[in-house]
């Protein structure tokens, strides 16, 4: 470790080593630091992206898919199957990760791009001087250092301190995040489908996932929202699940963990400082899916560091042009998503019901959300009335 | 004030230290520690997903 960088980024998520690797692979000095001793463990992710997605940053690698999906089906909560995003004309299906070696993998990139990296070394504070962010405390060992940088990213996940430090209040309501559990099961016929089951009988504003990671595993989970925790919890409900609709399941792993589903949230760069994945709140508030977005964002704030550096301006005047960047295209995509969840957070599984039988005799199984969304408003503008702004 | 943190049962996800409006909440690694700012205000223990955080009246 050196005292001094060109950036620090703390985390080594995806997001954090997309941002690592970008960085140093346009020359720049950087330090990819991460708490845990080891990276991507424990896992807190349901492991589910799009192929398509995925393969703009990184070649898929046998050694980190766990299985491939053809594509998914959502059931109402009467149990009719709505097939959706299958292979051949979206080209959107996709993989169930091994995340554990998936973000290992990311990380060894961002090393061999040049990036130095840290394990057990979590920051502690940022080093401040007239306003500007100017590096961090960290701890390695037990032991405490000063590590100065022009920049500092903060990809430190769904518990960012970082933004927080730097003046940026990224803390989430209840409502704002969901709170999920989820098992690793054996001795189940895992299909070949993502498989999203919707309705208040499962989980109060949420779904239960089933993403295949293999002929008899899958990962089994579901989310509930902040708001309506408390008298139930998400370990409760997901053990009621496996007793009552997969009674012959077997656990190999438990994972628990919070999905920040605010939405874009106001605020992301400020002098010398920069936040990129679940810190800068970036998971989508629909599927809750955060690897792609993240992974999209570190890549725009490891360009703009570049930039920055050539430049010689780390301050919000130059970085802003990451808010700018993510805000018009990740953005976009969170304010719609945020719209369809409040409205389905509050349908009833009658209304959600209602939905599904209105698409009988459609194929959908090719068909993208957005296109199936329209759809579903052309066929029942009453329930949708509220997402009408989405199509115009 | 402050919270009780049952560490047998604690998942140590971060999704409390997220929620925390005065950020009295830090995961080191396996465990989370509770510092002297805590409003007790309970919005952590409310979120939790496996419950392991008890609000100390
Ligand atoms: C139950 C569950 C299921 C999910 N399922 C999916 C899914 O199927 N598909 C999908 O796309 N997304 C899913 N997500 C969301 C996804 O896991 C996250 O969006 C994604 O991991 C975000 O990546 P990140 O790099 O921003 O943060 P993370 O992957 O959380 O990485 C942050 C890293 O920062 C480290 N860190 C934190 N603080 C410090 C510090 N002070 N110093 C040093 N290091 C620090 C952490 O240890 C961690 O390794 C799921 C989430 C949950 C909880
Ligand atoms: S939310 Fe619960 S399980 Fe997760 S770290 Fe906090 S106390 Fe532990
Ligand atoms: S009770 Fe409130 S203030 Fe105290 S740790 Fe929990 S969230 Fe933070």
């Amino acid at each position: 470790m050196k005292n001094r960088y060109d950036v620090i980024v703390v985390g080594a998520g995806p997001a954090g080593s997309i941002t690592a690797k970008t960085a140093a692979s346009g020359g720049l000095d950087v330090l990819l630091i991460e708490k845990r001793q080891e990276i991507g463990d424990p896992v807190r992710c349901a492991e589910g992206v799009g192929k398509e997605d995925l393969k703009k940053h990184i070649e898929p690698d046998p050694r980190w898919i766990a299985a491939e999906v053809k594509g998914s089906k959502i059931l109402s909560p009467d149990g009719t199957e709505i097939k959706m995003s299958e292979e051949a004309s979206s080209g959107k299906a996709g993989y169930t990760l091994e995340r554990k070696v998936f973000d290992r993998a990311l990380a060894q990139q961002a090393a061999m791009a040049g990036a130095e990296v840290m394990v057990k070394t979590r920051a502690t504070g940022l080093l401040r001087s007239n306003g500007k962010v100017t590096g961090i405390n960290a701890m390695y060992m037990g032991e405490t250092h000063e590590i100065k940088a022009n920049i500092v990213i903060g990809a430190d996940g769904v518990e960012s301190k970082v933004g927080r430090w730097g003046g940026i209040d990224t803390s989430l309501k209840p409502v704002d995040i969901d709170t999920c559990a989820q098992f690793l099961v054996s001795n189940i016929d895992a299909g070949e489908y993502s498989m999203f089951y919707l309705g208040e009988k499962y989980t109060p504003g949420g779904y239960v996932w089933i993403f295949p990671k293999g002929k008899h595993t899958a990962n089994v989970g579901l989310g509930l929202l902040g708001s309506k925790s408390g008298n139930v919890r998400a370990i409760t409900l997901l053990e009621n699940f496996l007793k009552n609709y997969m009674p012959h399941a077997k656990i190999l792993e438990m994972v628990v963990g919070g999905v920040p589903v605010s939405g874009p949230i106001k605020q992301t760069v400020t002098d010398g400082l920069m936040l990129v994945g679940d810190a800068a709140r970036q998971s989508d508030p629909l599927t809750g899916g955060g690897i792609i977005n993240g992974m999209n964002a570190g890549k725009m704030a490891g360009e703009v560091c570049i930039k920055a550096k050539e430049i010689g301006d780390y301050s919000v005047k130059t970085l802003k042009e990451y808010e700018d960047k993510w805000r018009a295209t990740i953005g976009i995509e969170l304010s719609k998503s945020l719209k369809v969840k409040n409205l389905l957070v509050k349908l009833t599984d009658e209304q959600l019901n209602q939905l599904a039988h209105s698409l009988k005799g459609v194929d959908t199984s090719k068909m993208a959300l957005p296109v199936l969304l329209l759809i579903l408003f052309k066929k029942n503008p009453k329930i949708l009335w509220e997402l009408r702004t989405l199509f115009v | 004030m402050t919270v009780n943190v049952n560490r047998y049962k604690c998942g140590y996800c971060g999704a409390c230290v997220g929620v925390c409006p005065v950020g009295a909440l830090e995961l080191v690694e396996t465990w989370i520690e509770v510092n002297n700012t805590c409003t007790n205000c309970g919005v952590c223990a409310k979120i939790c997903p496996v419950g392991a955080l008890v609000v100390v009246k």
